[in-house]
Parts: structure tokens; C-alpha cells; sequence
């Protein structure tokens, strides 16, 4: 019996060595995902935003959320500070004063879920109440299989997901790309409603396109932009804004389904500069060269049961 | 066969009624919290959505409950049959620490109502680490209650139901080194998924081995800690020989943990953090200190033999593991925009209650089970 358990234990260290020797953290990770076949999503241009906000009413009225006031002692209007379990869409502006879209001056951002390609809340979530539609790509959350536990909070990379704190029977809520609209062919209320076509919603391929085209536009001349929705004939005449040049969220973490382009750098708009391998491809990588799928826990737990029997045998 | 007894002596000490005092607190808020909602009672929000609810008492305090399975791992895996009176001591604290994670959970998660959710195949997610962490986590209380259950029914002279249990309790003993392997481990990558909130002293691809190398020092430490405790506390002699055999595997243990987490943070190149003199490059000093001092006093097999320097040593180890475990959740996380997180006082009582809790149950069982070994007078 004695050879035997040694044998065993061998086995364990040198599948551990294996194991070590085969991968290391760093490149134990899972290939990045691709682009839903139906995706849609929304591209913001900070450059077009004037930041009147009628995309926070619209959201509200159309996910049926109260007004938030950041001041209760004169509930004027609606003025969330930032996103919240009440807000599932917020305008934040960096700077104040100065010449808009200028790192000296001032600039927009809109804030919500971006509908990462690799969504680490979908991950996460252990009841699947976060899930990913396959065909549009569009990340929803379902009351009904949620428990609360909020790991979707710690693992979004944007700090989207927010919990009702001060509710007895809580929900997480988030952009869901009224996904609810969508279903009955509209577009999210956002676009619909944003007068000069910075929130624009559309196939996500159409709309890298888009981002492409306008990061090769000459600062200063007029040209076209689509308002609403990409597939609208409605188009606006700016004038173009000094791009970074760079489409926040297209390789962020593994890319989103919202986009972003800004006349300032994303890390003053309170977007981090991010890998372009989503932090949960390097978990599951981990966790499936530690498991391979159960079958190593399985081969250790029948090396135990056997050995300890054998010695809870010999004891009788 | 080991002789265990049971102490016999008086339950209603001034210790158990302070512990039932705060007991009492904690499940004043507790109440307001259902009714009121996590707000009411909790400083969490939602740039830190988890406190100390998870940091302490699931994360940290599973990790203190690791007295079982660390022991287990010795006596079943090592084969070493003479630690065996530690068995029962280990496996109670254990079975207290994780059954009481577990209740506090309920606590925490926001739908506690459809918790079962969770394990409904058709809504499992078997990708989420957390599904792995509850799976394991809820089974290894069920399987502490197996291994525990025989105490219990020598008590209550179930021999027969005994009898019959102890003919399938290997399965349990397996799956009792199983399981906390998997889920200690998978604590760590947890974590992971937080990327660059977590701090880079924190965040790290060796995630998981460390949690679980930490699981065992702490694990060991707890042994070591409430076996000195309990000599003192019920006025027994020192089971010595035993502690200063099992202290003896503690420094290699932590020499690997040192490396490991040193290096791995350097070949990353955040070693400079540690020393730029800020509040995370202290803590991650502090840490690593801690464990480099129980290092150093283990080291020599003359300290291993005094009482005191055992005591100071498994201090050193229970502190530095669990401010690991802490500040990869809380201290070293950081949301950005703001946020900031400090547990309120109704928070912490909650917590104080279920540690209250543990409290009274061992003493409770201590002198009503047969769990520590029975004295021979000389």
C-alpha cells in the first residue's frame, strides 16, 4: 500500500510541475472573442456632445427611473452626479472653463455600459442572471436568477453595474441598450433623442467604420454626420473636431460595443488605459489549466478516497 | 482509538454571557437590514461592493477555519496517525468557521430569497469562479458536519448509526482535503477579474496558489494558536511534542509563499511600490514581514520548542496571512472616481456577532463533547 501512495503522490507533484511547466499565469489565457453577428451599439463623439443632457431624460423616462437630485434642499432638476442604481445614463463634463474639447478647456463623456465583447459580468455572475444575447451582443440582466452578490460590481472593468442599496429586495441595474426598444425594431432612447447625432446608434461594424472615417476627417472643414441611427437618411453639417486618434473601446479588454471618440485624451474623460486581452480571458485560462475541466479534481479525489481507505482499512 | 473527553465544566462563564451580549447587537442590525435594506446597516457601496462582510468573514475567516483541513492533509495524506489528537479540535473550528461564513453570506448577498438560484443547472454558470467558490464552499460545510458528526454521536451513544457512518467516512476525509484546496484557491482567482482596480502589489496571475498557500500557513497557525489557547484557557497541559513536530514544516512553507509573492511582483516591476512609503507599499511590507519573522523564529528547531516563541510565531503567521487575504479585497482595491469604503459600526457589530458566535459554540462543545483528548493523571 505504502508504494502505492507514494506512487500517487508523485503523480500529483508531477502533474503540478506539468502543469507550472506548460503554462504560466501570464500566458494562460483564453482567445478573445469575436464580434456577435447582429452587434449593435452606440458611438459617442465627445467632440459633437454639447452636453444638454436630453439623453439622461430619455433613458429615464424609457427604463422607467426617478429623478435624482444632487442637492435635496432645491429639487430643481434632474442632476445625478454620476451613474447610479437611479441613472443608467450620465453626462459628465471634464473642466470647466475654456475652449471646449481641449485638455486646457473642457469636453463631454457619456457614461454607461459599454457591451464589452468579453463581458467580465457575464463571467462572473454564478446564476446567469447577466447574460450576453449571442445574435446582438446586447449585455442584459434578468431579477429573476440574481442573488445579489454583487460580483459583477467588482469584476466590470467601467464600474457600471449599481446595486439599490436602500432596498429591502434589491436589483442590480445597468444600460440593457433598451433592450426592450430594440425588440420592438427602435433603437436605444438615448440616440433616439440626442439632437446632434453624438450618441449615434448602429450595426457595430458600420459604426467602426464611421469612427474610422471621422478620425480621417480635416479638423475645422464641414462635413456630414448621421443622426439617431447609422441606417437613418437624417445627417447634421459640423464642423470636424481635433480627434485623438484613437476609438476608445474597439480593442479595449477585447473590445466593446460602444465606442468612443474624443477631442481629449480618454484617460481625462475617466476611461483607463486598458490591455487589450480582457482580464477574463487570463482567469478562465487559469482556471481551466488549474481544473481542465474538472477531470484533475476528479483524478485527486479517487487518489484520496483510495489511499484513505486503504489506511482507515488497515487501522480495523 | 484516541480517548477524547469532554470538559465538563461550567457553560455560563462572564466570557460566554459578553459574547451573548454582543451576539444580540449583531442581530439587532441584521434585523434592521432585511428590513431596511444593506444601505441602512453598511458602509458599502458601489465603487466597493463588497466590505468586510466578505473580506473578513468569508475570505479571512475560512481561511482561519483551514485548522481541519490542514491538519487533514497531514494525518490522512502524509500519513502521520500520532497528530491525530488535534483531529477533533481542528475539525470543530472548522466546521464553526466555515457554517458561520456561510450564514453571513445570507447577510450580504442583496436576494438571499433565491440564493438557491445559484445551483438551479439551467441558471449555474459553470465559467464564474463564485459558482465554484458556493459549490465547494456549501459542500464543505455538509461534509465538516459528516466528519464532526461522530463526536456527536458518541454523546449521544449512537453507537450503531456511528458504526455505520464511520464505514463511508472516507469518502468525507477525501472530499474534506479536496474541496478547500479548490475553493482556497479559487478565493485568490477571484480576484483576478478585478484587473488594474486591484493594485499591482495584489493583482497577480499567482492569485490562486497564493490563497492557497496562505489557506495552509493560516490553517496551521490556528492549530498551533488555539491548541496553546485552550491549554491555557482550560488549564491542560501543552500538547508540545505535537506542535513543535508540525511547526517544523511551517518555515519551508513560508519560504516558498516569500519567494513566490516577492518575485512575482518584481519580475512585474511593481517592486518599487513597496518602498515609495505609501499606505498599500507599507501594508505589502508589513505583510511579507510578518511572515519572514514566523520564518525566522520556526527556522531553528530550539524555538520550535518554547511555548512562547510558537505563540508569537503562529501570531505573526495568523496576521500576515489574514492582512493578505484583507487588503487583496478591500485595501488594495481601488474603483477610481472616488469612491472611498470604511465599515460602519453597525457593519462591524454584525461581524463581531458571528465571531461571538464561534466563541460560545467552542466553548459550549468543549465542555459538553467528547473533543479534546482525554488526560491521564500521572
Amino acid at each position: 500500500m505504502k508504494i502505492r501512495r507514494r506512487d500517487f503522490l508523485k503523480g500529483v507533484a508531477a502533474s503540478t510541475l506539468l502543469l507550472a511547466a506548460e503554462q504560466t499565469p501570464a500566458q494562460a489565457k483564453r482567445a478573445r472573442k469575436d464580434l456577435p453577428p447582429n452587434a449593435v451599439g452606440i458611438l459617442y463623439d465627445s467632440t459633437l456632445c454639447v452636453g444638454c443632457k436630453v439623453c439622461e431624460h430619455a433613458c429615464k423616462q424609457a427604463n422607467n427611473k426617478p429623478v435624482e437630485h444632487t442637492n435635496p434642499k432645491e429639487p430643481m432638476w434632474d442632476n445625478p452626479q454620476d451613474l447610479s442604481a437611479n441613472t443608467l445614463n450620465v453626462i459628465k463634463r471634464y473642466g470647466v472653463e475654456g475652449q471646449k474639447d481641449t485638455v486646457d478647456g473642457f469636453a463631454f463623456i457619456k457614461r454607461h455600459c459599454m457591451h464589452c465583447l468579453d463581458p467580465a459580468c457575464v463571467s462572473a455572475c454564478p446564476a446567469s442572471a447577466l447574460v450576453k444575447n449571442p445574435e446582438n451582443g446586447v449585455v442584459t440582466y434578468n431579477k429573476k436568477a440574481c442573488i445579489g452578490c454583487r460580483y459583477c460590481q467588482v469584476a466590470c472593468p467601467y464600474n457600471i453595474p449599481k446595486f439599490e442599496w436602500d432596498s429591502p429586495f434589491p436589483e442590480i441595474t445597468k444600460c440593457q441598450l433598451c433592450a426592450h426598444l430594440l425588440a420592438k425594431g427602435g433603437i436605444s432612447a438615448c440616440c433616439a433623442a440626442c439632437p446632434t447625432g453624438a450618441s449615434l446608434f448602429g450595426p457595430v461594424e458600420k459604426l467602426r467604420a464611421e469612427a474610422k472615417r471621422r478620425l480621417g476627417m480635416k479638423p475645422g472643414e464641414y462635413y456630414d454626420f448621421p443622426v439617431a441611427n447609422i441606417d437613418s437618411t437624417e445627417v447634421q453639417q459640423h464642423r470636424a473636431g481635433g480627434y485623438v486618434q484613437h476609438v476608445y473601446g474597439e480593442r479595449e479588454l477585447g473590445g466593446s460595443q460602444v465606442l468612443y471618440l474624443a477631442g481629449v485624451p480618454f484617460a481625462n474623460l475617466g476611461l483607463p488605459d486598458l490591455p487589450e486581452d480582457s482580464y477574463v480571458a487570463l482567469a478562465d485560462g487559469i482556471q481551466y489549466a488549474i481544473y481542465k475541466g474538472m477531470v484533475y479534481p476528479l483524478v485527486v479525489l479517487g487518489g484520496l478516497i483510495y489511499i484513505i481507505r486503504n489506511r482507515e482499512e488497515k487501522k480495523e | 482509538m484516541q480517548e477524547r473527553q469532554a470538559l465538563g465544566g461550567k457553560v455560563l462563564t462572564i466570557p460566554f454571557k459578553v459574547c451573548a451580549a454582543i451576539v444580540l447587537i449583531g442581530l439587532f442590525f441584521i434585523g434592521k437590514r432585511f428590513i431596511f435594506g444593506i444601505g441602512s446597516v453598511s458602509n458599502m457601496n458601489d465603487g466597493y461592493p463588497w466590505g468586510i462582510w466578505i473580506a473578513y468573514d468569508v475570505v479571512v475567516g475560512t481561511a482561519l477555519a483551514c485548522a481541519g483541513y490542514s491538519i487533514a492533509l497531514i494525518v490522512y495524506v502524509f500519513n502521520k496517525g500520532e497528530y491525530s489528537p488535534l483531529v477533533r479540535p481542528a475539525l470543530m473550528t472548522s466546521m464553526f468557521g466555515y457554517t458561520l461564513a456561510g450564514i453571513s453570506v445570507i447577510f450580504d448577498i442583496g436576494r438571499y430569497w433565491q440564493a438557491y438560484n445559484i445551483f438551479l443547472p439551467w441558471l449555474s454558470n459553470l465559467h464564474s469562479v463564485m459558482f465554484e467558490v458556493a459549490l465547494c464552499i456549501g459542500t464543505y460545510i455538509l461534509v465538516l458536519w459528516m466528519e464532526f458528526a461522530p463526536t456527536m454521536l458518541e454523546k449521544f451513544k449512537a453507537d450503531e448509526l456511528k458504526v455505520r457512518l464511520n464505514r463511508i467516512i472516507f469518502v468525507f476525509i477525501a472530499l474534506g482535503i479536496l474541496l478547500p484546496t479548490m475553493h482556497q484557491s479559487s478565493l485568490g482567482t477571484m480576484m483576478l477579474m478585478a484587473g488594474h482596480k486591484l493594485s499591482p502589489l495584489w493583482w497577480s496571475g499567482f492569485l490562486p496558489l497564493l490563497f492557497l498557500i496562505t489557506a495552509v500557513v493560516i490553517g496551521y497557525a490556528a492549530v498551533i494558536f488555539e491548541s496553546l489557547v485552550a491549554a491555557i484557557a482550560f488549564k491542560r497541559p501543552m500538547e508540545m511534542h505535537l506542535l513543535s513536530k508540525i511547526s517544523a514544516l511551517m518555515p519551508w512553507l513560508l519560504g516558498l509563499y516569500l519567494v513566490v509573492r516577492i518575485e512575482d511582483v518584481n519580475l512585474r516591476g511593481y517592486l518599487p511600490l513597496a518602498f515609495d512609503g505609501g499606505l498599500l507599499g507599507n501594508l505589502f511590507l508589513l505583510e511579507n514581514l510578518l511572515f519572514l519573522a514566523a520564518l525566522l523564529i520556526l527556522a531553528y528547531p530550539n524555538n520550535r520548542q518554547s511555548p512562547r516563541l510558537l505563540f508569537i510565531a503562529s501570531c505573526a503567521m495568523l496576521l500576515g496571512g489574514s492582512m493578505y487575504r484583507f487588503n487583496t479585497y478591500i485595501v488594495g482595491f481601488d474603483p477610481g472616481t472616488g469612491w472611498q469604503y470604511f465599515p460602519s459600526v453597525p457593519e462591524l457589530f454584525i461581524t463581531f456577532g458571528i465571531i461571538a458566535v464561534e466563541v460560545m459554540a467552542y466553548l459550549w462543545f468543549d465542555n459538553t463533547l467528547p473533543v479534546l483528548p482525554r488526560l491521564t493523571r500521572a
